[in-house]
C-alpha cells in the first residue's frame, strides 16, 4: 500500500507533462521580458542574453514605482482597517443572542448575496458628493464596506467554534470584557485572522475596476491601473510591456511562495464556510 | 455578557451600509427611470429598462455571452481542478511543487494574466508559432479577431488562472475523507473507481457545492479577462455583462439602462447563491 508502484509514476508524468502545458505562459512571460526590443528570434526561443534594461525603462515609463507604493498603502491600510472592523463586529455578533446581534448578523450574510453592480454607480456619487474622488481613502473605504461581510462571516464562524471557557476565566479572575477579548480571545483567532488578511490582501492588491473608477487620471492610481495605462500607450514593445508585468506581479508572488502552505490553506478553508 | 457590546460592531456596519445597502437600495431606483447620470432631471420609464435589456441586440447578446462563460468556466474548472486534486493527493514525489504551481496563477493579477494572454493568442504570437510547428498552414486563427473563438480564449484563460483555486478546495476536501473508510472499501473488494465513485465523490459534495458556486458566480461578474483581453470585441461580441454595464453607465452615460442590467445579473446570482447556500444557511440557523 505505501510502496511507490507504477500507477503512481504514471500519475506523476502525466501531471508534470500537464504542468509544463500550463507553465508555457509563465516561460514566455520571463524569456520576452528579457529579450531585446529589436529581437526577431522566434518567441518560443530563449532569449540570447538577458536585458534588464527593459525592467528600467517598464518602471520609469509606467511610473511603476509610485504605483507600487500606492498599491502597498492602499492594501496595508484597508486590510488593518477590515481586520479591527470585521473583529469588532464578529465577536459580539457570534457570542450574544439577543435578537439585535442576530439580526445585525443576518444583515451582513445577505450582503454575500449581494454583487456589487448595482451599487456601483450610486456609490460612485456617493464618493464623489463627499468629495473623495481620486484619494487613496475612497478604495479604502469602498473595500472596508465591501469586505465587511465575507471577513465577518469568516471571523464568526470561527469565534463559535472557540469555547466561552476561556473568556468566563477570564472574567472570573476580574479582567474586563475589553480585557478578555485583547488579552484571551484576540490571541486564540490568530488562524483565521491570518486567512482573513491575506484573502483580502490578494483581492485588493489585484482589483482592477475599483481603483479605474475612483482613481483615473491622478497620482494615486495603483499597479492593475498603471499597467493598463502603460500597456495603452506602448502596446507595440511586448519586451517592456512583458517587463511591467512581471514587475507588477513579482511581490505578490514573493509573497505567496514564501507563504504557500497558509495561502492555499487560506483559500480552502476559509471558503468552506 | 454586557449587552452593550454590540456596538463594536457599529463601524462595521457604518461602512458596510454606506458602501453596500445605501447605494443597492438607491441604484434599484434609477432602473426605473431613463436617467443618464449627469442630467439632474430623468423621467420615470417602468419596466422599459428590463424590456430593452432583454430585446436590444447589445445586452441579450452580452446575457447569453455571460450564461456560455459562467457555465462552461464551471464545468471545465470543475472537472480539471478535481482531477488535479486527486492527482497531487496521491504519494507521488512531486506533490507539493505541483500543488503550489498549479495554484500560482490564481493570486497573479487578472490584468496581468490578461495582457500575457493578449500576446500570446496575437496573430504572430505564441500559440500560432506553436501551432506551426506542430502543423503548418496558409492560415492561422485569429483567436481574439473572430468572435467564437474570442469567447473560446476568454473560457480558456479563466480556466487556466483558476483550476488550480478548484483544486484546493477538493483537495481540502480529499483530505476530510477519513482513511479507513477507503481502506476498509479495499479490504471488502472494492476496486480504486468503485471507491472513487461511492466513496470520495458523495463525501466530496460540499466541496463540489462550494466550488460550483463560486464559479458560476465569478463566471457571472467576469470583467478584468474581457476588458483587458478583447475590450468585449470584435464588435461587441463578447462583452459580458459587467463590460457592458460598465460601458453603458460610465462612456455611453445610461446609468438607467445600465442598473437594470445589474439588477438582472443580481437577480441571476442571488437566486443560485441562496440555492448553495441554503444547507449553509440551515447549518447556521440550528446555532
Amino acid at each position: 500500500m505505501k510502496r511507490y508502484t507504477w500507477r503512481l509514476g504514471l500519475i506523476e508524468i502525466s501531471l508534470i507533462a500537464l504542468a509544463v502545458v500550463f507553465a508555457f505562459p509563465f516561460y514566455i512571460l520571463f524569456t520576452l521580458s528579457l529579450r531585446g526590443a529589436e529581437a526577431t528570434a522566434s518567441p518560443l526561443s530563449l532569449p540570447e542574453s538577458l536585458n534588464f534594461v527593459n525592467y528600467s525603462d517598464a518602471w520609469n515609463k509606467a511610473g511603476l514605482g509610485s504605483a507600487m507604493l500606492n498599491s502597498f498603502l492602499i492594501t496595508a491600510i484597508s486590510v488593518v482597517l477590515i481586520l479591527v472592523f470585521s473583529l469588532l463586529a464578529a465577536y459580539p455578533l457570534a457570542r450574544l443572542a439577543s435578537r439585535l446581534s442576530k439580526g445585525m448578523y443576518w444583515l451582513f450574510l445577505f450582503g454575500l448575496l449581494l454583487p456589487f453592480q448595482v451599487a456601483l454607480i450610486p456609490l460612485y456619487q456617493a464618493i464623489r458628493d463627499i468629495g473623495l474622488l481620486g484619494s487613496i481613502w475612497s478604495v479604502i473605504l469602498v473595500y472596508v464596506g465591501l469586505q465587511m461581510p465575507f471577513s465577518i462571516f469568516l471571523f464568526a464562524g470561527f469565534i463559535r467554534s472557540v469555547p466561552k471557557d476561556y473568556e468566563e476565566a477570564a472574567w472570573v479572575d476580574g479582567a474586563s470584557t475589553w480585557m478578555a477579548l485583547r488579552k484571551v480571545v484576540i490571541p486564540l483567532l490568530r488562524p483565521i485572522t491570518s486567512t482573513v488578511a491575506i484573502l483580502n490582501t490578494i483581492f485588493i492588491w489585484n482589483d482592477f475596476l475599483t481603483p479605474l473608477l475612483y482613481l483615473t487620471g491622478t497620482e494615486r492610481i495603483t499597479i492593475p491601473v498603471a499597467l493598463f495605462a502603460f500597456v495603452g500607450q506602448y502596446v507595440s514593445s511586448w519586451p517592456l510591456v512583458f517587463a511591467g508585468l512581471v514587475s507588477a506581479i513579482l511581490p505578490v508572488l514573493i509573497l505567496f511562495f514564501i507563504m504557500q502552505k497558509s495561502v492555499m490553506k487560506g483559500f480552502a478553508g476559509g471558503l468552506k464556510g | 455578557m454586557p449587552k452593550r457590546i454590540v456596538l463594536l460592531a457599529l463601524p462595521a456596519l457604518a461602512a458596510y451600509l454606506f458602501v453596500l445597502i445605501i447605494p443597492t437600495i438607491r441604484g434599484s431606483r434609477y432602473s426605473l427611470t431613463d436617467w443618464n447620470g449627469l442630467n439632474p432631471e430623468y423621467e420615470f420609464v417602468g419596466l422599459q429598462n428590463f424590456r430593452d435589456a432583454f430585446t436590444s441586440d447589445a445586452s441579450s447578446r452580452a446575457i447569453y455571452v455571460t450564461a456560455v462563460i459562467a457555465i462552461s468556466t464551471t464545468i471545465l474548472q470543475n472537472i480539471i481542478g478535481l482531477l488535479l486534486a486527486v492527482g497531487v493527493n496521491t504519494r507521488i514525489k512531486s506533490r507539493n511543487l505541483l500543488r503550489v504551481f498549479f495554484f500560482t496563477p490564481v493570486v497573479m493579477t487578472p490584468v496581468v494574466i490578461a495582457y500575457l494572454w493578449q500576446y500570446l493568442l496575437a496573430p504572430n504570437g505564441p500559440v500560432n508559432s506553436m501551432i506551426a510547428i506542430v502543423s503548418p498552414r496558409d492560415t492561422y486563427p485569429s483567436w481574439l479577431g473572430n468572435e467564437n473563438l474570442a469567447l473560446l480564449s476568454i473560457i480558456m484563460v479563466m480556466v487556466w488562472q483558476f483550476s488550480g483555486f478548484a483544486m484546493v478546495i477538493y483537495l481540502a476536501g480529499l483530505q476530510n475523507i477519513p482513511e479507513e473508510i477507503l481502506e476498509a472499501a479495499s479490504i471488502d473488494g472494492a476496486s480504486s473507481r468503485r471507491k472513487f465513485w461511492s466513496i470520495t465523490l458523495p463525501m466530496l459534495a460540499p466541496a463540489v457545492t462550494i466550488n460550483i458556486m463560486l464559479s458560476i458566480i465569478s463566471g457571472l461578474k467576469a470583467f478584468d479577462q474581457v476588458w483587458v483581453l478583447t475590450g468585449g470585441g470584435p464588435a461587441g461580441r463578447s462583452n459580458t455583462l459587467s463590460t457592458t454595464i460598465y460601458r453603458n453607465a460610465f462612456q455611453y452615460g445610461e446609468f438607467g439602462s445600465s442598473i437594470a442590467l445589474a439588477l438582472i445579473l443580481t437577480f441571476a446570482i442571488a437566486i443560485i447563491s441562496i440555492f448553495q447556500y441554503r444547507p449553509l444557511l440551515r447549518r447556521e440557523a440550528a446555532l
